[in-house]
C-alpha cells in the first residue's frame, strides 16, 4: 500500500489519575491507505478506540495524547487548534458510533440533523440541504425516504437510524470514515445489512475506512488490513487474510477461535423417555396498559410454544430481540406467569403454583442472569449472595455459609472469595458467582439467560468452559438462553430457534446447523459476520 | 383532536382533585376543636346568635354528618363558598376581586425565574469549573436557602426606605387618579419588588436544575454525534444540549406553580400586595376560616390549571409524547 | 477514599458542617446563656445592637433581648426541622416502597394519593392546616410533615421501580426469598443514600416553612422562633431594620449550612466515578 492518508507513529495516550491503567494507548503505529479498510480489534479496555477519538479530537475529558503523532494527508492533528480540528470533521473525517438508539437528538426530525452537517461548513442553501439529504436517505437504502427526513429518530428502528448516522457521515465525502463498533448493538440480520452497505459504501465512494470491532467475524467480513489490540498495545498488525490465516500471536488465535466453526459438540445420549420439563402451548401476551383516554397495545411475546426437554440435555433458544426467547426463559422459572399453556417440570405444572407454594418450590428451577455487574446486590458479601437461597428454604446459616464456599471453590474462585463484594471482582469473576448461587438450591433445571452475552470474547470462552464441565461433574440439565448462534453451536444437544414469539425450527444442534430447515434459521446463519470465510478455509 | 382528548382528560382529572379538596376541607372543620359553627363564622363572627343559626341552619350542622357533607359540597359545586362575617361580602366576590393581583404577580414571577434562570444555569453549565460559573451557583445556593418574606421586608429597606428608589406597599398609588398608561406604568413600578424577591428564590431553583440538566445532557450520545459533525461549540449548546435539557425543567416548573402560590402569600402579605395571598394573611388575622378554606380552595385550582399548561407545553417540546399518548 | 475523605473534598459541605454544628452548639448553649425565658421583658425596647452591654443585637418593640430570641429559636428551628422530617420519612418511605415494589393497582392508588397531595399548594395547606389545629409544636411539625412526604414517596418509589427489576432482585426472588425479606434486605439498603440526601435536604425546607409559618403569626406561642421575630417587627421595619436582620441571617445560615451539608453527602454517598455500571 503506498497511498498512506493516515498514519498514527508512537502514539501514547495517557488516562488521568486514579484509572486502573496509566495509558489508554502505548506507543501505537500503524497507517491507513486511501481506498482500504482498516480493522481495529480488541475486547474491551484494548484502548482500541481511543485512537480514533484522538484523531477527531474528541477524547473525554482528562484523558489526552501525550507522545507521537497522527499524521493526516501530511498535517498532525495533535497539534490542531480545536477551531481547524473542527473544521476537519464532518468534512474530511466522519465518524458512526455503536449506540445508534442514542447517538442521534430524540428532539430534531432526521433531515434537520443531516441537514446540520452542511450548515456546519458553510454548504448549500438551507433547501439544497434537504435535498441532499434526501438523496443521502435513499443512498442509505431507507425505506420511504421522503418519509424518514421528516421522522423524528423515535419513529425508526435500530438499523434505521445506523442508516441515518451513516448518511450524515457521508454528507461531505469525507476521505476517512470512521466507524466505531457499529454494529455491536444491532441484530445479528441488521448487523450484516450495515455491514454490506458500509462495504458498499467504501467501494463507490473510494474512502477509507477505520473499523473498529471486537468481532474478528467482522474482519473476516470486511477487512483489508487489521490491527489487533490487547490492553493498549498492538499485539498483530497485517494483511486481513494473512492474519486470519496464520494469526502469529496466541491472543489473536483466541480471539479467531471465537468465530463460528462447522465444528458440533457430539451428540449426547440422554434419556429420552422421561421429559424433565415439558412446555404445552405457552402463550403469553404483554399489554401496555391504557388509560382512560388511550388505548392499550399488544406483543406477542409467546404464541403457542410447545417442546420437551430430557434430564441432563442442554438446550439452546435462539433468537433475535423481540423474538420471546427471554420471555419463555423468565417463563419457565416463573418471573413471569404465562397467559396460558403448561410447564410440566417432572409432571407438576408450574403455571398452577400460587404464591406461597411457588416460592417453596422455586428451588427447582434456577436462573443465571445476563448482566453480571446487576446480579449481585452490591451491599452483600458474595457468600451471603449465595447462602441466601438455603437459608430462605430452612437450611441452617452456619451450614449454608459452609457450603456456598464449597460451590465458590467448584466454580474456580476459591472459598475465601466468600468475604468479600461483589465489586471487587471482574465480569467473569462475577458471572462464576452467579452460577455458584444458582447451583446452591440444587436446581433440576437451570436457565441461562444471555449468561455470556455481556463478557468479552476471551472470558466468554472460559464461562462456557466452566458450564461445560459442571454438566459433566453435575449432570446439570440447562436451558441456554442466547442471541449468539456461535455459542449456541459450543454448548447445546438440541437448538430451538424462535421469531416473532413462535418456534421456527427445533432439532439436534448439528441438524440446525448444517441442514437447517427454516429459512428464517438460514437466514441468521448466512448473517453470521466471518461465515464465508470460516466455510472457505474449512 | 388529540390536544381536546388530552385536555378533557386533564379537566377530568383536575375536578377530582378539586373535588377531593371540597371534601378535605370539609373534615378539617369537623376535625378542628370547638363547635363547627363558631369555626366557619370566625372570631368575630361567632358572637352573633343569628349569624350563628344562620350558618347551622345552611351548612345542616344539627344534621347528620352525610347530610353535613352533601350540603357542602353541592354549596361549593355552585361555586357558594359562604359568607364572610368579618368582612359582610360572600367569599366569591372577595376572592375574585383580588385574583388579577395575584395572576399578575404570580405570572410576571414566574417567567422571570424561568428565563433568569435558564440563562443564569445554562451560563454556569458552560462555564463549570471556573470562577464565573462558582459564582452563579454560589448565589444560586444563597437564594435558595434565603427566607422569602425575610428578601422582601430587606428590599423594603434598601430599595423604599433607604434609597427612595420604589413604592414599598400597594399596587398603585393611592388618590393619584391615573388613568391608561401612567396606570400601568405606576403599576409596573409597584410591580418590581414583589415580583423580583418572589422570583428570585425560584430563579435559583431553576438555576441549578438547568445547570445540572445540561451536564447530564451533555453527556450523552448525540452530543458527540454533533461534534463529530464539526458543529460549532454554541451552536451545540444551544441546540443539542439546552433543548435537551429544558425537558426536565418544564416538568419542574409545573412542580413549583404550589410553591409558587404559598410565595405569593408571604410576598403579597410584605408588599400589601391586593392579591389573594394578602387576602389570605388578613383571613388568618381576623380567624375568618370560611374565607380561609375558599382562598385555599381558589389556590389548588390555580396550581391544576398551571400545570395543565405546563403539560400542553411539555407535549408541544417533546416530539416523543405525542406518539405514546 | 473513605466517606469522610470524600465529603471533606467538597469544601463547601466543610463549611456547611462547621456553620450547622455552630448553630448546634448555639442551640445547646442557649438555655445556659440566657437562662431567663427569650419572651421577658428586661430593657427598654428599640435598643440598637452593638451600643448597650448584655444586648449585643439589642432589644426589640416590647424590650426583650434578641440575642436570646436568636439562641432559644436555634432550638426551635432545628427540633421543627428534624422531627417534622422524621414524619414525613415515616409517610413517604414505606409509602413510596410499597407503591414501587407492587407496582399495578397498588402504586396507581398510592400514586394517586401522592399525586392530590403534590398538587395541593404546600404553603396554603400548612397554614390552613396549622390555623384550624391551632398553633403548636404539635400542629406545626404535623403540618409539615403533611406536606413535605411526597417528594419521599416519589423517590422511593423510583428507585424501588429501578432496582425490582435488577437481576440480584430477581435471583432473591427465584431463591424463595419473601417479599418482606426482599424490601428490606435486598432493595432498601441500595435506596438509603438518595433518601439521607433528600431528608438532608427536607430539614432545611422544614425550617424555611416553619419560619415562614411564624412570621404569618402561626407560630406557637410559647416558644421563641426566628421567623415570629421578623414577624413581629415587621411593622417597625423602618425604625428598627435589626429586629428583622438578625433572624433572617440566622434563617439563612442554617438552612444555607444544611444545603452545603446535603451536597457534600450527595458527594460521598454517590461517588460517580465509582459509580457501578448500571
Amino acid at each position: 500500500m503506498s497511498d498512506i492518508l493516515l498514519s498514527l507513529r508512537h502514539l501514547t495516550i495517557a488516562l488521568p489519575e486514579g484509572a486502573d491503567r496509566d495509558f489508554a494507548v502505548e506507543d501505537v503505529s500503524y497507517d491507513v491507505a486511501r481506498g482500504e479498510i482498516m480493522c481495529v480489534v480488541g475486547e474491551s479496555g484494548s484502548g482500541k478506540s481511543m485512537a480514533a477519538n484522538a484523531l477527531m479530537g474528541l477524547l473525554p475529558k482528562g484523558v489526552r495524547a501525550t507522545a507521537g503523532e497522527v499524521v493526516f494527508d501530511g498535517q498532525d492533528l495533535l497539534s490542531l487548534t480545536e477551531k481547524q480540528h473542527r473544521e476537519l470533521r464532518g468534512l474530511r473525517i466522519g465518524m458512526i458510533f455503536q449506540e445508534p438508539m442514542t447517538a442521534l437528538n430524540p428532539l430534531m426530525r432526521v433531515g434537520a440533523q443531516i441537514g446540520e452537517v452542511f450548515e456546519a461548513h458553510n454548504r448549500l442553501t438551507p433547501s439544497g440541504r434537504q435535498a441532499r439529504a434526501l438523496e443521502l436517505l435513499t443512498e442509505v437504502g431507507i425505506p420511504q425516504p421522503e418519509k424518514a427526513i421528516r421522522a423524528y429518530p423515535f419513529e425508526l428502528s435500530g438499523g434505521q437510524r445506523q442508516r441515518v448516522m451513516i448518511a450524515m457521515a457521508l454528507a461531505l465525502k469525507p476521505e476517512l470514515l470512521i466507524a466505531d463498533e457499529p454494529t455491536t448493538a444491532l441484530d445479528v440480520t441488521t448487523q450484516a445489512q450495515i455491514l454490506d452497505l458500509i462495504g458498499d459504501l467504501q467501494r463507490r465512494h473510494g474512502m477509507a475506512v477505520m473499523f473498529i470491532t471486537h468481532d474478528f467475524g467482522v474482519v473476516a467480513e470486511i477487512a483489508t488490513r487489521v490491527c489487533v489490540m490487547r490492553e493498549g498495545r498492538i499485539v498483530e498488525l497485517g494483511e486481513a487474510r494473512e492474519v486470519l490465516e496464520n494469526p502469529q500471536h496466541e491472543y489473536t488465535r483466541a480471539l479467531i477461535e471465537a468465530i463460528p466453526s462447522n465444528a458440533m459438540p457430539a451428540a449426547r445420549q440422554v434419556d429420552q423417555t422421561a421429559p424433565l420439563l415439558e412446555v404445552r402451548h405457552l402463550q403469553k401476551v404483554f399489554r401496555s396498559r391504557g388509560g382512560l383516554f388511550k388505548p392499550s397495545r399488544e406483543v406477542h411475546a409467546l404464541n403457542d410454544v410447545s417442546f420437551t426437554m430430557a434430564r441432563g440435555e442442554t438446550v439452546g433458544i435462539v433468537g433475535e430481540s423481540g423474538s420471546g426467547k427471554s420471555t419463555l426463559g423468565r417463563c419457565v422459572v416463573r418471573l413471569e406467569r404465562p397467559d396460558s399453556g403448561e410447564l410440566l417440570l417432572d409432571g407438576i405444572d408450574l403455571t398452577s403454583l400460587k404464591s406461597e407454594t411457588l416460592r417453596r418450590e422455586r428451588r427447582r428451577v434456577q436462573m443465571i442472569f445476563q448482566d453480571p455487574y446487576a446480579s449481585l446486590n452490591p451491599r452483600t458479601r458474595v457468600g451471603m449472595a449465595i447462602a441466601q437461597g438455603p437459608i430462605a428454604n430452612g437450611v441452617d446459616r452456619q451450614q449454608a455459609l459452609k457450603e456456598a464456599g464449597d460451590l465458590l471453590d467448584l466454580v474456580g474462585l476459591g472459598a475465601a472469595a466468600a468475604e468479600r463484594f461483589p465489586h471487587e471482582f471482574s465480569g467473569g469473576q462475577r458471572q462464576r458467582i452467579g452460577i455458584a448461587r444458582a447451583l446452591a438450591l440444587n436446581p433440576e433445571l437451570i436457565v441461562a439467560d444471555e449468561a455470556v452475552s455481556a463478557l468479552d470474547v476471551s472470558i466468554q470462552a472460559q464461562i462456557l468452559e466452566l458450564l461445560e464441565d459442571l454438566k459433566q461433574k453435575l449432570s446439570l440439565s440447562l436451558l441456554f438462553i442466547t442471541h449468539d448462534l456461535r455459542v449456541a453451536a459450543q454448548i447445546c444437544d438440541h437448538i430451538i430457534v424462535m421469531q416473532h414469539g413462535r418456534i421456527v425450527e427445533h432439532g439436534s444442534a448439528e441438524a440446525v446447523f448444517l441442514s437447517p430447515q427454516a429459512a428464517y434459521t438460514r437466514e441468521l446463519l448466512e448473517a453470521i459476520p466471518g461465515r464465508a470465510h470460516v466455510l472457505a478455509t474449512a | 383532536m388529540l390536544y381536546a382528548r388530552l385536555i378533557v382528560s386533564r379537566l377530568f382529572k383536575a375536578v377530582i382533585v378539586l373535588f377531593m379538596i371540597i371534601i378535605f376541607n370539609f373534615f378539617l372543620i369537623q376535625m378542628a376543636p370547638g363547635d363547627p359553627a363558631a369555626i366557619l363564622a370566625g372570631e368575630a363572627g361567632a358572637t352573633d346568635a343569628e349569624f350563628l343559626r344562620q350558618l347551622t341552619e345552611r351548612f345542616g350542622l344539627d344534621q347528620p354528618l352525610h347530610v353535613q357533607l352533601w350540603r357542602y359540597v353541592s354549596g361549593v359545586a355552585m361555586l357558594d363558598f359562604g359568607f364572610s362575617y368579618r368582612q359582610q361580602v360572600p367569599v366569591l366576590d372577595l376572592i375574585l376581586a383580588r385574583l388579577p393581583a395575584t395572576l399578575l404577580l404570580t405570572g410576571t414571577a414566574f417567567v422571570l425565574s424561568l428565563v433568569l434562570g435558564i440563562v443564569a444555569g445554562s451560563l454556569a453549565a458552560a462555564r463549570v469549573k471556573k470562577p464565573s460559573g462558582s459564582l452563579i451557583m454560589a448565589l444560586a445556593l444563597v437564594f435558595y436557602a434565603t427566607p422569602l418574606f425575610w428578601v422582601a421586608l430587606m428590599a423594603v429597606v434598601l430599595f423604599s426606605v433607604y434609597l427612595d428608589w420604589l413604592p414599598a406597599y400597594g399596587m398603585y398609588t393611592v388618590g393619584a387618579g391615573l388613568e391608561g398608561f401612567a396606570f400601568a406604568l405606576d403599576v409596573g413600578k409597584h410591580l418590581i419588588l414583589p415580583a423580583t424577591t418572589l422570583a428570585l428564590f425560584f430563579m435559583a431553583i431553576y438555576t441549578r436544575m438547568t445547570r445540572a440538566s445540561m451536564l447530564e445532557a451533555a453527556q450523552q450520545d448525540f452530543v458527540k454525534t454533533a461534534r463529530a459533525k464539526g458543529l460549532k461549540n454554541s451552536v451545540i449548546q444551544r441546540r443539542h444540549i439546552l433543548r435537551n435539557a429544558l425537558l426536565p425543567i418544564i416538568t419542574l416548573a409545573g412542580l413549583q406553580a404550589g410553591q409558587m402560590v404559598g410565595g405569593a402569600i408571604l410576598t403579597e402579605t410584605v408588599f400589601a400586595w391586593p392579591g389573594i395571598g394578602r387576602l389570605m394573611f388578613e383571613a388568618l388575622q381576623q380567624r375568618d376560616y370560611n374565607l380561609l378554606l375558599g382562598i385555599f380552595f381558589f389556590s389548588a385550582a390555580l396550581v391544576i390549571v398551571f400545570n395543565i399548561i405546563t403539560d400542553l407545553v411539555y407535549r408541544l417540546a417533546d416530539p416523543r409524547i405525542k406518539e405514546a399518548s | 477514599m473513605n466517606f469522610f475523605a470524600r465529603f471533606a473534598q467538597n469544601r463547601g459541605a466543610l463549611v456547611g458542617l462547621i456553620i450547622l454544628l455552630a448553630i448546634i452548639l448555639m442551640a445547646i448553649l442557649a438555655p445556659l446563656l440566657f437562662p431567663e425565658s427569650p419572651w421577658r421583658m428586661v430593657q427598654r425596647p428599640f435598643l440598637p445592637p452593638l451600643e448597650t452591654e448584655g444586648f449585643p443585637l439589642g432589644t426589640d418593640t416590647m424590650g426583650r433581648n434578641v440575642a436570646a430570641g436568636l439562641m432559644h429559636g436555634a432550638w426551635v428551628s432545628l427540633l421543627i426541622g428534624l422531627v417534622s422530617t422524621t414524619v414525613a420519612l415515616a409517610i413517604g418511605v414505606p409509602l413510596g416502597a410499597i407503591a414501587g415494589y407492587y407496582g399495578g393497582l397498588v402504586d396507581d392508588a398510592l400514586m394517586r394519593f401522592t399525586e392530590f397531595f403534590q398538587t395541593i399548594p404546600n404553603f396554603a395547606l400548612a397554614i390552613v392546616l396549622v390555623a384550624i389545629m391551632q398553633p403548636s409544636i404539635t400542629s406545626i411539625v404535623l403540618a409539615i410533615a403533611i406536606v413535605s412526604w411526597p417528594p419521599v414517596a416519589r423517590l422511593v418509589r423510583a428507585e424501588f421501580m429501578s432496582l425490582r427489576h435488577r437481576e440480584y432482585v430477581e435471583a432473591a426472588r427465584l431463591v424463595g426469598q419473601t417479599n418482606a425479606t426482599i424490601i428490606l434486605r435486598q432493595i432498601l439498603p441500595n435506596t438509603l443514600s438518595p433518601i439521607i440526601v433528600l431528608a438532608s435536604l427536607m430539614v432545611a425546607t422544614a425550617i424555611l416553612l416553619e419560619s415562614a409559618l411564624s412570621f404569618l403569626g402561626l407560630g406557637d406561642p410559647n416558644v421563641m422562633s426566628w421567623g415570629y421575630m421578623i414577624g413581629a417587627a415587621r411593622t417597625v421595619i423602618r425604625q428598627a431594620w435589626w429586629l428583622s436582620f438578625f433572624p433572617g441571617v440566622a434563617i439563612l445560615l442554617t438552612v444555607l449550612a444544611l444545603n452545603l451539608v446535603g451536597e457534600g453527602l450527595d458527594d460521598a454517598l454517590n461517588p460517580k466515578l465509582a459509580r457501578e455500571r448500571s
